[in-house]
């Protein structure tokens, strides 16, 4: 007998007809659960948000006034039969797969998610299901990531030869999750790490919540540059190729992004030095995470979904593509990041 | 190769000349002779024969890699390098070779008589004993084009600092056919070597862009204008009873222009020409797209010897019986190249690119505006006391191009670019009106900025109707104004026409669908403009 199923695309986004409810939508809905915090996947204008506890301090910051609901990784919430819980996905700091179950047709949507532990997101875990709508922004084999400790050694080892050198290193990142992410990984044993508004603010929030990051100072208006010889600068990518870096003097700028892995990209941002880090997976990640969920039916969300979703098909998954407004790591290169005009 | 490798990673991490030049400096002081000949070489668009096909590296490579050879072509164009490509998708190397870049390179020649067996293995071999950086340059060394923002003047410049020579002498040493596996540095770069002297042409000089009018340049009376052909470039040199024919792209072309060859019955020893190669017949220039015809190919067939016929242009005279006049002034060079081409029979096809001896800027740019009825692209204005420069020097010879056509049309499809724009959707096909239909005439991928490319991108993404492979069909909504040079007739399009480069103008966003312009308008600038 023909049944409806659990989940439907439609152009306000990922929707649950038997529980009534959007996953990430991107117009306004009455019931929004959202995987986690950046722009494209939380938006404003919903009735109702439903997130995770970790994730709940970001999004209060970012939209403000909202009516916000948490629940804790792997608890399950009834709605009207719908069984709803939400998993670790690795992406960011409260980032969430979210599962739905109903008569044995088990839904996860992955949200943006990457497998290596980052030591600030909850790491990820693999979820079972029949259906699987899993993000592609790094689908196709060119994109494979060196370990973490790899890329932080190479950014120290940059950031001593500039402070040495007496440059300013200033490092673009996204302002949430990125940002924090590298700084984790550096000391100031090097220099000063100083930040720019939109990553301190993020910053902030991310210490309320208990998150060890090393000390920063804010660039303000009347900064003195000179106080601090070789220091990082951590900076959204849309300042990088702003005035503000002026003010830093002689300097070398990085940008740390999956894309850096393409040198195309590289020269068309004009870097100096570009660092292989992403917050999604690479093409291995992606496999081997839709193969851990036993799902047979695989829908591939944005980036190189219609190659990847063939490859999908070619070794024997029942693989097809939904089309989203997510932006993801494209948007960050691209200098979208809504944070930087606050 | 790893030293090599680091140059190429310091010259790729930086836009900025003085540290490029730095770079390159250290490695040339440092570096064996081989290494830099070779590296010479390589950054001026030579390299080693060929020793396995691209096929072949697509092939070994997918099949290393462990995927299917469509999802490695599938990758290709959004890498945009097949070298790039190759590199990224390998699995990671499992030792490290000490090997030289010239070791790599010799090993390279030796290979290509082997047979494919013994090419895979070698290249398999070389690709797990390299890193990252040395395997895309590995790969590089088959597929060639080291585009690392190297200029040739660059690389003089560098090679200044390091060696302690006169950079224009330098300049005039790399110019030519010379090969690095039958030279060697020192021969390049230090000896006096006659026999290549000979067909070595001069640096050319290169003429910068006027914006808006040439009122600024003083007198007019202190220039020469002449018009700005749409044809090649080209260097005819005459020494010891050869002929050699160069374009400004340095290739040597003698053997595409046989007609040429006559030059050598009517002018001396020791002549060095500039000028325009362009196709003419009943007495006027052909349109470029019959020039290129004979561009194509390495020998002409007599059919098309008749059917595109070339004359020269000649408009600068750079060495007469074998003195160098390069430092005389552009006036007399003229008196001496005229005086010459005037004992020249007229059946010769050799011309005077002639002189626009109207009074005024003013009335110039009168003349300007009739350009395409004369089969020019524009103005030529030359300071008349200027010498013969190297490269591109601003401020003695200027060109003053037409505005290009323009058309309003209708985006229909996008693609995603390669390479630098990987990640974003900057290949469009346009369309312009027919009744109501939408016809499309034209593609273009450059005009815009990254920031409209950006706005582009996302809303392609939201407007998807359709997917042909990496084409995507979107709804006609947004018209961008489309320049392009010049307008045929074409009937392998289906709109009727071909455009010379097109590209966006500006995004019209004032304009809706409806308000582009149709095939009738394209027809009619054919009519005129073809």
């Amino acid at each position: 007998m023909a049944q409806e199923r659990l989940i439907t695309f439609t152009d306000r986004g990922i929707y649950c007809p038997r529980a009534d409810v959007y996953i990430d939508p991107w117009k306004p809905v009455p019931r929004a659960l959202i995987t986690h915090g950046h722009a494209d996947h939380a938006r404003s204008g919903h009735g109702q948000y439903l997130c995770t506890a970790s994730a709940a301090p970001i999004m209060r910051h970012r939209l403000d006034s909202i009516d916000l609901q948490t629940v804790e990784y792997g608890a399950s919430i009834d709605m009207n039969g719908v069984q709803i819980s939400f998993h670790p996905a690795g992406h960011v700091i409260g980032s969430a797969q979210i599962r739905l179950a109903y008569k044995g047709e088990i839904w996860v949507i992955s949200g943006d998610y990457k497998i290596e532990p980052d030591g600030i997101s909850e790491p990820f875990e693999p979820v079972q299901c029949t259906h699987f709508v899993s993000e592609c922004t790094f689908g196709l084999p060119i994109f494979t990531w060196e370990s973490q400790a790899t890329v932080a050694a190479q950014i120290k080892k940059w950031w001593r030869n500039n402070s040495a050198a007496g440059i300013t290193s200033i490092i673009g990142a996204y302002s949430l999750g990125k940002a924090q992410r590298i700084l984790s990984l550096l000391d100031t044993d090097i220099a000063a790490i100083l930040t720019h508004g939109a990553i301190e603010a993020s910053n902030h929030v991310l210490r309320a919540q208990g998150v060890q990051l090393p000390k920063t100072h804010l660039v303000t208006p009347d900064f003195d540059n000179k106080a601090h010889k070789g220091a990082l600068v951590l900076a959204p990518p849309a300042a990088l190729g702003s005035k503000w870096v002026k003010k830093f003097g002689p300097h070398s700028t990085g940008f740390a992004s999956g894309w850096m892995r393409l040198r195309g990209v590289r020269r068309r941002r004009a870097l100096d030095q570009g660092f292989v880090m992403s917050d999604h997976s690479d093409w291995n990640g992606l496999l081997s995470a839709i193969n851990a969920t036993n799902a047979e039916n695989i829908f591939v969300t944005h980036g190189y979904t219609d190659i990847f979703a063939r490859h999908l098909n070619s070794i024997g998954y029942n693989a097809a593509i939904v089309e989203t407004a997510f932006e993801g790591e494209a948007a960050q290169i691209d200098e979208t990041d809504e944070s930087v005009a606050s | 190769m790893r030293a090599f490798a680091h140059l190429f990673q310091a010259l790729d991490e930086t836009t900025k000349t003085s540290r490029k030049v730095n770079a390159l400096a250290g490695y040339f002081e440092t570096a064996q002779d081989q290494d830099r000949l070779w590296t010479i070489a390589l950054f001026s668009s030579r390299r080693p024969k060929r020793a396995v096909t691209t096929t072949q590296l697509r092939t070994w490579a997918a099949e290393r890699a462990g995927i299917d050879l469509w999802l490695f072509e599938d990758c290709y164009p959004i890498v945009g390098d097949l070298a790039e490509t190759i590199s990224l998708i390998l699995p990671e190397a499992s030792s490290r070779s000490d090997a030289s870049l010239t070791q790599w390179i010799q090993d390279l020649v030796a290979i290509t008589k082997a047979t494919d067996d013994d090419k895979k293995r070698f290249v398999l071999k070389a690709w797990d004993c390299l890193d990252g950086t040395e395997r895309f340059l590995f790969n590089k060394l088959i597929t060639g084009g080291f585009r690392v923002g190297v200029s040739q003047k660059l690389m003089t410049r560098a090679l200044a600092q390091a060696s302690g020579k006169n950079e224009a002498d330098l300049a005039h040493r790399l110019m030519g056919n010379w090969k690095p596996d039958t030279t060697n540095y020192h021969t390049l770069i230090e000896a006096d070597d006659p026999a290549a002297a000979l067909s070595r042409p001069y640096p050319f000089y290169l003429a910068s862009g006027i914006d808006g009018t040439p009122n600024a340049l003083g007198a007019r009376e202190d220039w020469l204008a002449e018009w700005k052909w749409d044809g090649i470039r080209g260097q005819i040199i005459l020494r010891e009873g050869e002929i050699f024919v160069w374009s400004r792209g340095e290739e040597l072309m003698t053997d595409r222009f046989p007609e040429y060859a006559q030059f050598l019955n009517h002018l001396p020893n020791g002549t060095v020409l500039d000028g325009e190669i362009l196709g003419w017949k009943h007495d006027a220039p052909l349109p470029f797209a019959d020039l290129q015809k004979r561009i194509g190919r390495k020998t002409v067939p007599t059919k098309l010897l008749r059917d595109t016929p070339v004359i020269c242009y000649a408009y600068d005279l750079l060495e007469w019986h074998g003195r160098d006049l390069r430092d005389e002034p552009l006036s007399k060079r003229r008196a001496l190249l005229a005086k010459a081409i005037d004992e020249i029979p007229a059946s010769a096809p050799i011309r005077l690119s002639p002189q626009i001896t109207v009074p005024s800027w003013g009335a110039l740019a009168e003349i300007r505006k009739t350009a395409r009825a004369e089969h020019a692209e524009g103005l030529m204005i030359k300071r008349l006391s200027s010498p013969y420069l190297a490269g591109r020097k601003k401020g003695d010879w200027w060109k003053w191009k037409l505005d290009p056509l323009t058309i309003d049309a209708v985006m229909i499809y996008a693609q995603s670019g390669h390479g630098r724009r990987a990640n974003l959707f900057t290949d469009y096909t346009f369309a312009v009106w027919e009744g109501n239909e939408l016809v499309p005439f034209t593609k273009a991928y450059s005009g815009l900025t990254d920031a409209e490319f950006r706005q582009i991108t996302t809303w392609v993404r939201k407007n998807t109707l359709q997917r042909f492979g990496p084409v995507r069909q979107v709804p006609p909504e947004h018209v961008f104004e489309i320049a392009f040079e010049g307008i045929q007739l074409s009937t392998r399009h289906k709109s009727g026409v071909a455009l010379r480069f097109p590209r966006m103008l500006r995004w019209r966003q004032d304009k809706a669908a409806q308000d582009a312009n149709t095939l009738e308008d394209l027809k009619e600038m054919l009519t005129r403009y073809g």
